[in-house]
Parts: C-alpha cells; structure tokens; sequence
C-alpha cells in the first residue's frame, strides 16, 4: 500500500434530508501534508472527517485512506490511520491510564506497551491515575492526541482541536502538532481559524457550505488575495497621496493618524519602492491578518458568506 | 485472548462501573430475602403458584416461587435496565466514535456488547437464586423438595433441578434483552429502549392470558417462564423444555440479526 495517498477522496457527498452537509468533496493529503482543511462553523468539515474515519456512510462518492476505502474494508482500512471528530469522548469513571488500556485493547494488544510515552508526548502522565470525568477540557483534547498515537499512526486526522481552549492550551496544542509534523506523520487537521492554519499548514482545502472553494498552497492563496494593510509615516497625508496614485492600493484612508489600504502582495512592494522615492519616511508597513470571511470575499467575488449554513439540496 | 475476548472484558468492567448494573443485580438478591422474611413474619402464603404450598418445608423451594412473581414484570426490568442501555449510553456519551475508530471490526464490538448483556442476565437469575436457597434454608432448611407431581425429591437432586431450572429460565430472560439490544441501537435513547422491552414482555405475558390466545399460546415469550416445570415433575417432561430452547433461541436470534446489521451500517455521528 506504501505509495498511495493518505486521504483521497472523490466526489464526497453526505446528505441529511434536505441538507448537504458535504457536497461533492474532492480532496488529496500527500504524504508529510500537514494539511489544513479550513472553513467556518457548518461548513461540513466533521461531516468530511467522520467519512474519512468510517463512522458515517457517505450518500455518494469514495473515501479512501492510503488506498483503502472504510466502507468496504471497514476497520482495516484505519491501519495506520488515527484521530478524532468533535471533541475526543472517553469513559469518564475510568482513569486516563484505564481508557488508554481498553482503547490499546481494541487495537492490537501489544500497543500497550506504548502508552507511558505516548502520555509523556501529550504531559499527561502525572494526571493519568485520576478519572478522566475530573480533566479540563484541554486534558481531554491532549487525551485524544495520546490514544490516537497509541495507533503509531502515519497519518492523524484532527478536527478542530484547539476548538475551546484558552490561550495557553491552545499554544500548546499547536506546538503539539508541530512536534507531530516533524516526527514525520501526515497530519490532516481542521480548523475555523486561517490563522491557525497559516501557522501550521503547508496545504490546505477550504471549504464553504459544503464544497471545495479552494485547494492548493496557502502561500499562494494569501499571495493572490488583497489583504488590508497600515503605514505608519511622518506624514501621513503625503503618505495617503501617494497611495491613491499607485495602481493596485485601493480603499485608501487615514484613520487615526495611520493609513489603510487593501491590496495584493505585488501592489504592496510596488507602493514601498513608490513611498521610498517620495522620500516619505515610514516606521512600519503592517498587513492585517485576513480574516476567513475576507478569503471568502476573495474567492467567491464578494457573495454574501452566512455562517450558519442552509444549503439545500435542489 | 481473541480481540472479541478482549472487548467482552472491557464491555464486563464497563457494566461494572455502572450504577444500573448493581441496580439490577441487588434488586434480584434482596426480593428472595424480603421474600422470606415476609412469609416469616406472616403465617399463609403463596397457596396458589407452583411449589408455594411448600415454601416452608425446605429453602429449595424459595427460588421456584420467586421465579414465579418475578417473571411477570421483575426479571424483565432487571433486564431491560442493562440490554437497553448498552449500545444507547455508549452512544449518548460520545465514545461509539472512540471505539469504532480503533482496530475492531464493528462487529466484534456488537459481539462483545451482546456476551456481555448474556452474561448480566445470567447472573441476576443465577444470584437470585444462590440468595433464595440460602435464605430460605436460613429460615426453614435446606430439606427434601416436594416436585410437581407430589413425590419427594432429594435435596441434593432437588438443588441440581433448581440450577437446570435457572438455565432454562435465563432463556426467556434473554429474549428480552435481545430485544432491548435491539431497540437501544435502533433508538440510541436508553430510557425509550428500556420502556420499551418492558412494554414487549408485559405484552408476551398480557397476551398469554387473553382469551383466544390459546392456540399460539405455546409460543409466547412469556410462556416460556413456566418451561422449568418440566423439571420439577417426576419423571421429568422434556416437551416445554425443548419448546423453550428453540421458540427463545427464535426471539433472540431475530432481533440480534436485526440488531447486528443495523449496528453495522448506522451512522455513528452527533451526541
Ligand atoms: N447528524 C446530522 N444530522 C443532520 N444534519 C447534520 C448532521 N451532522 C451535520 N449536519 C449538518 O451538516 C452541516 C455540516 O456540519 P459539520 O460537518 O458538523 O460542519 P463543521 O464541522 O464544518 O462545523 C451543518 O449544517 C450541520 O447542521
Ligand atoms: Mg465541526
């Protein structure tokens, strides 16, 4: 099976009744992807991953997981394979330590011989005797990752999971992942947040109402994407009248003693060489972070974006 | 150990984390001993069921007429509490996803929660009927038994009946909790799944006494409860004994089918 992709799906769709929740999903995760699979609450990202995962049937199209799709082949198409959806669920009058046991149990016995390190990774093992009903939600969330990598897994499926974290935890999952990518495990992860996901994805698919709006490099994405900008100059009237002149800054105005503007990446180089030779002193050139709904804007040419998603099947 | 091995062990501790279970299991101990304390309180008795005449003679007698009251609605409760429950709270609490995306086929997980509810049944019946003996024999002796058919049986014989009797009584009990199974993966909600094989047994015994029953009589589920008398008769009459294996192996054989594939295909998403 070595050779063939982590996830590749084709033509994925989940209806309930009237809803698609998932639309026709074409998605491809390479080996040592850490791969973001980024859209807003509703978008269909858990329906996807509960596909991928085996625990739903998809209404029409494949799932497959280095090839193997789990509707056909069930449990043995999640060799290799580990993650959770929505939050990670254990037995809560169990210990940390007993639910890795049972989980350990359902896989291959031997892989309890793996649980010490695997609490070690997530720093759960001064806490692991203690019923898993007392954790935080963050312990739970660092539980998941621990039973999932119990598996060794060559690809990790992760939805949302710095979701309800405070600050902290969230950090700390990130670094988390991040140790993760780097021992060499494909890491597939959803998020509603392009700013996680630009921190830790080299890929990503986005998806809105259930479809694919944009799949490929993030990088690339940004680039192409007219992003919100602020200058701070000496003086930031002459600032404002050069901007209006450069081709590509649009919705110049000075707020505050700064000026705003959107543009792309290439505009933006263009109008500091411009600033430069008109002699205009700036002590910063800041983008603002995009937002996903400004994405949205970009891609779908300015459609309005509901969170709440009604799509309805017609 | 087989990984179905595995998960029956686990599916074992789980019940034994539960409140429900011990419910269950206390509740099918402590009726033999209020039981015997009543009739000890009181002079009369239960002149009218099976072996009641007796129930004073020898504390073998005790478990037989408690199996009598109990099979109406009390054993089936017991019962429902665990089956009902056993797909139903996985569900409710989140952790079928956990399970279902580990190594095991879904069905191996489905054959662990079945042994298990098989297993829970069999011991509510079995320790309702350690703790009559005993409380009965405390009382009044552990004496000869008088069968069915009047003659005396020895008490070490009268002890080998009572276990056949458990046995075949656990059957019935069974279908019950097939059914139960049944209804808690279908509905994923342990109160409708347990109201609901309650409403199915009492419906077996209800119709067991409605007039025009007669003719399907016999193969009620509810019947099926009267299957130890054979037993108890000298010499023993082996046809509601072998009429209960195969007509209960039918009530537990078709709702697990249709359990089993229903836990194979459903979705397994939201909480
Ligand atoms: N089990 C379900 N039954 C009915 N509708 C569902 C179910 N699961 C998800 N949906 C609907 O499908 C859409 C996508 O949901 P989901 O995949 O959870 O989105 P996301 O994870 O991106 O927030 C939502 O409109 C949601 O209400
Ligand atoms: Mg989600």
């Amino acid at each position: 099976m070595s050779g063939a992709l982590p996830v590749e799906t084709r033509g994925l769709i989940k209806r309930y009744g009237r809803i698609v929740a998932v639309d026709g999903v074409d998605l491809v995760v390479e080996p040592g992807d850490v791969y973001g699979y980024l859209g807003p609450n509703g978008a269909g990202k858990t329906t996807s991953l509960r596909m991928l995962l085996g625990l739903i049937r998809p209404t029409a199209g494949s799932a497959r997981l280095f090839g193997r799709d789990p509707l056909v082949q069930g449990a043995k198409a999640l060799d290799g394979v580990a993650g959770f959806v929505e939050g990670p669920r254990f037995y809560s009058y169990l210990s940390g330590r007993s639910n890795l046991q049972m989980l350990a149990d359902y896989d291959e016995p031997d892989s309890r011989a793996r649980i010490e390190e695997v609490l070690e990774v997530v720093e759960l093992r001064d806490r692991a005797k203690d019923r898993v009903g007392g954790y935080s939600h963050g312990m739970r969330q660092r539980l998941g990752i621990a039973a999932a990598l119990l598996r060794s897994p060559r690809l990790l499926l992760l939805d949302e999971p710095t979701t309800g974290l405070d600050p902290a935890g969230m950090r700390d999952m990130r670094e988390l992942v991040r140790r993760l990518a780097e021992d060499k495990i494909t890491i597939m992860l959803s998020s509603h947040l392009l700013y996680e996901v630009e921190e830790l994805c080299n890929r990503v698919a986005i998806i809105r109402k259930g479809r694919i709006v944009y799949q490929g490099a993030l990088r690339e994405l940004m680039a192409a994407t007219t992003t919100s900008y602020v200058i701070r100059a000496g003086d930031p009237e002459r600032a404002r009248t050069v901007c209006l002149t450069q081709t590509g800054v649009e919705n110049v105005a000075v707020e505050d003693g700064v000026v705003r503007f959107s543009a792309d990446e290439e505009s933006v180089a263009a109008l500091s060489i411009a600033l430069g030779q008109a002699r205009i002193g700036i002590t910063a050139l800041t983008p603002e972070r995009a937002s996903l709904e400004e994405l949205f804007l970009g891609l779908t040419g300015g459609e309005s974006s509901d969170h709440d998603r009604a799509a309805v099947a017609s | 150990m087989t990984a179905v091995a595995r998960i029956y062990r686990w599916e074992l501790a789980k019940l034994l984390a539960q409140k429900r279970t011990y419910l269950g299991l206390g509740a099918a101990a402590i009726v033999p001993v209020i039981f015997v304390v009543v009739l000890l309180l009181q002079t009369g008795g239960p002149n009218d069921v099976p072996l009641g005449r007796y129930i004073r003679d020898t504390g073998l007698a005790v478990p037989f007429v408690v199996l009598f009251f109990m099979s109406i609605w009390g054993f089936p409760l017991i019962t429902a509490l665990v089956a009902g429950d056993i797909v139903a709270a996985e569900h409710h609490n989140g952790t079928l996803k956990t399970i279902l995306t580990r190594s095991r086929e879904r069905g191996e997980v489905f054959a662990g929660k079945v042994l298990a509810a098989a297993t829970y049944t069999m011991i509510i019946v079995f320790a309702m009927g350690l703790v009559g003996v005993v409380a009965g024999s405390i009382a009044w002796g552990f004496h000869p038994l008088t069968s069915l058919s009047g003659t005396k049986v020895s008490a070490g014989h009268g002890l080998a009946l009572l276990l056949a009797s458990l046995a075949i009584y656990t059957l019935p009990l069974a279908g019950i909790a097939a059914f139960g199974l049944l209804l808690s993966t279908v509905t994923q909600n342990s109160a409708a799944s347990v109201v609901g094989a309650l409403m199915w047994a009492l419906l077996m015994q209800l119709l067991g006494v409605l007039p025009g029953t007669e003719s399907f009589r016999p193969y009620l589920l509810g019947t099926q409860f009267e299957a130890w008398h054979g037993f108890l008769r000298v010499p023993a009459d082996w046809a509601p004994v072998v009429r209960a294996v195969w007509v209960c192996a039918l009530y537990i054989l078709l709702p697990l089918s249709a359990a089993y594939l229903v836990f194979l295909r459903r979705d397994v998403a939201g909480e």
